[in-house]
């Protein structure tokens, strides 16, 4: 049986910590209202975006963009890996680098090589300790409120690698953000574009008008001129995504880190009131049997 | 009113501008065009400048814009652009440092004609055209 001031020590220190998991929780609440905000923001220029793209797409030959070709064989894999810079948000970050790992596992049958360009701390942390190739290190983006033009710089230099052949094959792993309690780690070819959905969002009306869209410069050269553009905007999703789903998964982590507290001190309590008791009885036992024996 | 066209300016990071216009012109990359109500289908790529639109209530605007493209239809005009900024949004001072920056560094690089030769360069036009928008007569 622990000692009461032991078991006391350890009730306050529960309560503290649970303190600690509350206010993180409130926290990454407010972030996310804020994350997903920023979502909202970039909804419409992506769903437009999207439109514009594969009606253009639709219109445009094949081989308009350098970008769009695949290698004969590729040998270097670029991983543009999102993470969080921040840990205590359960299983987030281990669940992204696992699939990162099973990603190499599949592809290294071949002789390739893996190089990676990190957003976050904690990826760019198991990158070194792995002692993987890293090209490009991104911390204090994610999580946090990110610029487009963040995007574009790293995006820029993922399509020059890409062009001088030093990567063959680009991709980003990120988490989708699927609701509150989901969040799916989720690998997307980047470079070369895979081929464009031509049939997005076709069941509704602009089928008609938009096959007669004037274009300036040509549909070839306005897609070849959009197509860069798309890296930038899907690689800005992919931020946007992990950082909302950062704090929904950080929220949800700390939620149970504040009721598994609850449950630890419920049971201290328990704990403590039964060595007090036990105590109390203890020294009434004593002053009992000390009374008996004057009176002996 | 019927003459009126609705105008839509968005960026990755929000929308700057949604709302009814008289006319609307656009810095297109084979040159400048106006749109008025009713127009053509009609898609271009913009290049760094400003849009000039009259408001419902016929007072002039300017948005300034670093590049994108849009999409006009008969009722509507779609710009998607990196970014963009109302006149009254841009910051002058940062605009100011920006211009001093480029130019320093426009300096240092005169002699090769490399990257950053070619990013000072855009940084500097970025610059001077937002300066231009906030300094025409309000």
């Amino acid at each position: 049986m622990p000692s009461l001031k032991d078991v006391k020590i350890k009730i306050g220190a529960v309560k503290k910590t649970q303190q600690i998991t509350k206010a993180m929780n409130m926290v990454a609440t407010s972030r996310l209202r804020g994350a997903q905000t920023n979502m909202d923001r970039f909804r419409p220029y992506a769903a437009k975006f999207a439109e514009v793209l594969g009606s253009l797409a639709e219109k445009a030959g094949g081989d308009v963009s350098p970008l769009l070709i695949p290698r004969d064989a590729t040998k270097n894999i670029h991983i543009v890996l999102c993470t969080s810079d921040r840990g205590l948000c359960g299983g987030f970050n281990a669940n992204l680098i696992e699939k990162a790992q099973k990603f190499m596992a599949e592809r290294s049958g071949q002789e390739v090589t893996f190089s990676f360009t990190n957003f976050g701390k904690r990826g760019r942390d198991w990158t070194r300790k792995n002692k993987l190739k890293m090209v490009d290190q991104y911390i204090g983006v994610v999580g946090t409120r990110i610029g487009f033009n963040v995007a574009l710089k790293a995006g820029r230099k993922l399509i020059d690698a890409f062009l001088d052949e030093t990567h063959d094959e680009v991709y980003v792993v990120y988490a989708e953000f699927v609701s509150m309690g989901r969040q799916v780690p989720t690998i997307k070819q980047l470079l070369p574009i895979p081929p464009i959905d031509k049939k997005e969002e076709k069941a509704q009306e602009p089928v008609a008008y938009l096959a007669e869209h004037i274009c300036e410069p040509s549909a070839d050269e306005l897609l070849g001129e959009l197509l860069p553009r798309n890296i930038y905007v899907q690689l800005f999703s992919a931020l946007l995504e992990t950082s909302t789903s950062e704090h929904a998964a950080r929220m949800t982590a700390m939620d149970n880190a504040t009721k598994a507290c609850k449950d630890l001190i419920e049971n201290l309590t328990l704990a403590f009131n039964k060595a007090r008791q036990a105590a109390i009885t203890a020294e009434l036992m004593d002053i009992v049997g000390g009374a008996e024996a004057l009176k002996g | 009113m019927a003459n009126n066209i609705k105008l839509e300016i968005v960026t990755p990071e929000k929308t700057v501008v949604n709302e009814e216009a008289k006319i609307v012109v656009a810095p297109g990359t084979l040159g400048e065009f106006g749109i008025l109500a009713g127009h053509t289908p009609f898609m271009t790529t913009l290049k760094l400048g400003t849009i000039r639109y009259t408001d419902a209530s016929g007072r002039e605007r300017f948005v300034f814009i670093s590049g994108g493209f849009s999409e006009a239809l008969p009722d509507k005009v779609t710009v998607l652009a990196e970014s963009a900024e109302r006149r009254c949004d841009i910051d002058i001072e940062r605009a100011r440092g920006a211009l001093e920056r480029a130019e320093k560094r426009l300096q240092e690089q005169a002699a090769k004609e490399n990257i950053d030769f070619v990013r000072a360069k855009a940084a500097l036009d970025r610059a001077l055209h937002r300066m231009k928008i906030a300094e025409t007569r309000r």
